[in-house]
């Protein structure tokens, strides 16, 4: 077997990580002989993110346990691990990396995803107790010291992350405060609607929630330890722990310069994951996958998409791996209607399509109040999203709709259907007024998106001036 | 430092390694029944397992992947060392 | 052959050794109408892997027959009580409160502890067939091996097994027949199996053991009980259940490696690929071949055609387990076969209950087999078949075999 792409030539990855790894699998099964290098910034092979919310904070399996398996042996891969690429020459063709070493390639996959956004103020930030979750480390810090019995956690953001970490703090029966600047946990993802009853589970499971607030202020002791926070109605609350979940950064200042339409939304890239320049240009040698790249979504009129997604990271991955060594002509769109799922205090939520491109909602199956529903998402009559709490058998129905733009409300008569239902209005809070971020996001039609230039926003500037890339 | 761990990513893989596609899963929990030291249905939907069980949990293992009505779960098998034993072949990924 | 006739066709005991032509048949269209089947109003009849997946999935399609307009089918009293003819949010519950006592979330590890005893069961009954060299491995195994099993699980006691037996055989007889008699015998079976449970659960309710049926009885958990009659109609079911299709699935399974003894071969040497072969014995062989108890809630229009609303609806399992369109070469009995998501169980929120029981009864069945048996052969090729073209399986497999081995 042998690729259009010829076996002299060399792929470079950049970021170890899921869609990193199922690039490099991809690149292997479909034939390609050529050489192939990984580099990441993690010091550890690829691994598996979703369970470090859950299962290793709160010590169900070290963190350890998430290295992911491998659907090829990757024996004749070259990894270079615990280093950072700080620069991408594309003239060239080289990558830099912190080390001062540079890597020449034949074609580039920029697949270096997000980071936790870190809290806006950095001597706050040091403190110890305040934490980020994004990595295997920082799983490993946070369980260590969940384990520990802290007396208080403060989860700042109610966000999916933010969710799933107060939920295994309940489990492990800590007492936990999530502030949330918006009206609900999970708010800017869902629509007011679903975030109600998302709100509703943390009570029941003991979370002291506090919607619409915001938090002023991290306060430590003279040893330098959190002992407050400071909260933006006037009250504060006694904590030696607090994580910041506010969301994800993505990590593309690394290609600054570089010439590509890189900015805060992520790398732009056509259907084919091809990475389009500064002026429009689609390029040919680089292309992007997983967090880290934004793409035209057909169902979504072409509008930039940008998500956080799993399922995401491995779909694209292999498209953009497919499409790096196959002949022009036999490149593939990437065209999969988003998903994700998330479970917290023993509710499985999933979701298709992107909740937040609607402005109307309809419960077709079950009862917000027994808390197993279906939630289906409209936008000028046509299905674009569906929700489930404990009710996924069903969601593979609702896509379909959602590819098919079907007409909103759906009219079928359905098994449990609600009486009366009629669609309301979605209640999408201001994406300003909450503390989390949706994890899929329309960014519109500009590859550029006006921020292409990038301004550093309250952001500790790391030594040499690289951040690292995932 | 990068050298050192570039040579465990190659070595030969001990451990039994899974991942499941938790978009696919639809909470059959077939796994639950056949491999509950490994798999666990949390609440009425949500799946929780461990990642990386323990050897002795092969055979349970290999009966939940077997039987997931959707084929969700990826493993990788440990490789076939001197020492070893007649293992399970690696399978494709769903 | 008529086009409305391929399900007549598959329905008539003369086809019943060799029905898969027919599946072929079927699938040319993927969705058709069939006037002849389990009901007098026809059926609309699904038969490709990806429509069926689709419609299992469909909250448009129901299991409450009542909600068909013109289903007309025969309905046994005890139908409406039990989860298989529901739809959700009753079906949900009742089945939540079955499943407390029998697998995850609440009672996970049942099943497996169950193991050692269902493997010392049928070593029991290996051992009961040394010293003979023609067997019929469905009296002798493949039936009283998950029969032992539900009793035990449910608690019914073993002095009784003999009279259900009876009661079980007549109603599956009557599934997939139109018969005046036929159905009689159906009814008047399925009134004593009930008055039968109804009085067992009395018993357990006052004393209680520690078996599926007294838990059910005396539970009180954060939903409730189930009523009596739900109770006594679900006992009944997963009873008549939980043996008449596992002793399919192994008779059916035993057959096949038969016919494959290069694979019954391999099978001596790896006892591991039990695990697979059970699985593509459920792709291959499926026990259930039909659902027929399914009506839809609007028009739903799908592969072209519309089904309108309130007509019967017909899953040809057996059809979907052999789609080209899904499984290469799929007339191969391949035990390797990657992604085998078979419809063998059925999908969607009414996947059968029992199915992880029926896969362990069914590894172990077979791993005993292969273990035990020296160098059988068939006797007789194809086996005389039991009469339901649903619950499809042999009535009698004969096997010679030039020993058994001790445990």
């Amino acid at each position: 077997m042998s690729t259009a792409f010829g076996d002299d030539k060399r792929i470079l990855i950049v970021g170890a990580s899921l869609a990193g790894l199922r690039a490099a699998e991809t690149l292997r099964a479909e034939g390609f002989r050529g050489r192939v290098t990984i580099v990441g910034d993690e010091p550890d092979e690829p691994y598996d993110r979703p369970p470090l919310s859950k299962g290793v904070i709160a010590g169900r399996f070290p963190a350890a346990h998430t290295a992911l398996p491998r659907c090829e042996p990757l024996r004749d891969v070259e990894w270079r691990l615990g280093v950072a690429a700080t620069g991408l020459d594309a003239l060239a063709k080289r990558v830099l990396l912190l080390d001062g070493q540079s890597i020449e390639f034949d074609r580039l996959l920029i697949a270096t995803g997000a980071r936790a956004r870190p809290w806006r103020d950095p001597s706050q930030a040091k403190l110890d107790g305040v934490f980020t979750l994004r990595g295997r480390a920082d799983a490993e810090r946070l369980h260590a010291r969940l384990a520990a019995h802290p007396n208080r956690v403060v989860v700042i953001g109610a966000g999916f992350m933010g969710s799933e970490i107060a939920s295994s703090c309940r489990e492990l029966g800590l007492a936990v405060t999530v502030i949330e600047r918006g009206p609900a946990p999970l708010s800017g993802a869902l629509g007011g609607v679903v975030a109600e009853r998302a709100g509703a589970l943390q009570r029941d499971h003991g979370v002291d929630l506090r919607c619409y607030t915001t938090v002023d202020a991290l306060e430590g002791d003279a040893e330098g330890r959190l002992r407050r926070v400071r909260l933006s109605d006037g009250s504060a609350l006694d904590a030696d722990v607090a994580v910041v979940a506010l969301g994800a950064v993505r990590n593309t200042e690394w290609l600054r310069g570089s010439g590509l339409a890189a900015g805060e939304f992520g790398v732009a890239c056509d259907a084919g994951c091809r990475a389009i320049a500064l002026n429009f240009i689609v390029t040919d040698d680089f292309f992007v996958a997983g967090d880290v790249a934004r793409f035209p979504h057909p169902l979504y009129r072409h509008q930039f998409l940008a998500l956080e997604h799993w399922s995401n990271a491995i779909e694209q991955a292999a498209i953009a791996a497919h499409n790096m060594i196959c002949a022009p002509a036999n490149r593939r769109p990437h065209l999969a209607v988003p998903a994700f799922w998330s479970s917290q205090f023993g509710v499985n939520i999933k979701s298709v399509g992107v909740p937040s491109a609607a402005d109307e909602v309809f419960i077709a199956q079950g009862s917000l109040a027994a808390g197993r529903f279906v939630a289906v998402y409209g936008k000028e009559g046509r299905v674009v999203a569906a929700v489930t709490f404990n009710q996924g058998r069903w969601i593979e129905f609702y896509q379909r709709l959602i590819e098919s733009a079907a007409p909103f409300p759906p009219e079928a008569s359905a098994a449990d259907r609600p009486t009366p239902s009629a669609p309301i209005p979605v209640a999408f809070p201001d994406p300003t007024a909450v503390a989390h971020e949706a994890t899929a996001i329309l960014t519109g039609y500009d590859a550029t998106d006006r921020r292409v230039q990038w301004i550093p926003r309250r952001r500790a500037a790391p030594a040499h001036g690289a951040v690292n890339p995932r | 430092m990068a050298r050192a761990h570039a040579l465990d990513v190659c070595a030969p893989r001990a451990r039994i390694r899974l991942v499941v596609d938790l978009n696919r899963c639809q909470a059959y929990a077939q796994c639950c029944f056949l491999a509950p030291g490994v798999f666990e249905l949390h609440g009425e939907e949500a799946l929780w397992y461990d990642p990386e069980p323990d050897p002795a949990q092969r055979e349970h293992v290999l009966r939940a992947v077997a039987s997931c009505p959707v084929q969700a779960i990826a493993v990788e098998w440990p490789e076939r060392t001197d020492d070893d034993g007649v293992e399970a072949p690696p399978r494709r990924s769903p | 052959m008529r086009e409305e006739a391929i399900l007549r066709t598959i329905y008539d005991p003369a086809h019943r050794a060799h029905p898969y032509a027919l599946y072929d048949q079927l699938r040319q269209v993927p969705v058709r109408w069939q006037e002849d089947g389990p009901h007098e109003a026809g059926t609309y009849v699904v038969s490709t892997y990806r429509e069926i997946a689709a419609l299992m999935h469909d909250p448009r399609i129901s299991s409450d027959l009542r909600k068909g307009a013109q289903s007309g089918g025969p309905r046994t009293p005890a139908a409406p009580y039990t989860f298989i003819n529901l739809d959700p949010p009753e079906h949900d519950r009742l089945r939540r409160l079955a499943m407390r006592h029998f697998g995850p979330p609440e009672r996970s590890d049942y099943l497996e502890r169950l193991r050692p005893d269902i493997e010392r069961i049928a070593a029991r009954l290996a051992d009961g067939l040394q010293g003979e060299r023609t067997i019929d491995l469905v009296s002798r195994f493949a039936y009283p091996l998950p029969v032992t099993v539900i009793c035990t699980i449910l608690g019914v006691p073993h002095e009784d097994q003999a009279q259900f037996h009876l009661w079980a055989d007549a109603l599956v007889e009557g599934v997939g027949s139109n018969a005046p008699e036929a159905r009689a015998r159906r009814l008047e079976a399925s009134l004593a199996l009930n008055r039968y449970m109804a009085e067992l659960v009395e018993r357990r309710r006052k004393q209680p053991t520690d078996d599926m049926l007294s838990c059910m009885a005396t539970d009180a958990g954060p939903e409730g009980r189930m009523d009596d009659p739900y109770l006594v109609a679900t006992a009944a079911l997963l009873l008549v259940a939980g043996h008449e299709t596992t002793v399919n699935l192994i008779a059916n399974g035993a057959l096949t490696l038969l016919r494959h003894p290069s694979i019954l071969e391999r099978l001596r040497h790896e006892p591991d690929l039990v695990v697979c072969a059970v699985e593509e014995i459920l792709r291959y062989e499926p026990p259930v071949q039909l659902l027929a108890n399914r009506t839809t809630l609007d028009d739903v229009s799908i592969a072209g055609t519309t089904i309108p609303k309130g007509v019967l609806v017909t899953f040809a399992l057996a059809a979907g387990n052999r789609d080209p369109l899904r499984f290469r070469d799929p007339g191969r009995f391949d035990p390797e076969r990657p992604e085998n998501a078979h419809l063998g169980f059925g999908g969607g929120n009414h996947y059968c209950f029992g199915a992880p029981l029926a896969r362990i009864e069914g590894q172990i069945a077979l791993r005993e087999l292969v273990r035990r048996l020296q160098g059988p052969r068939l006797v007789v090729d194809p086996p005389p078949y039991r009469p339901s073209p649903v619950l499809r399986g042999p009535q009698q497999l004969l096997v010679e075999v030039d020993g058994v081995h001790p445990t």
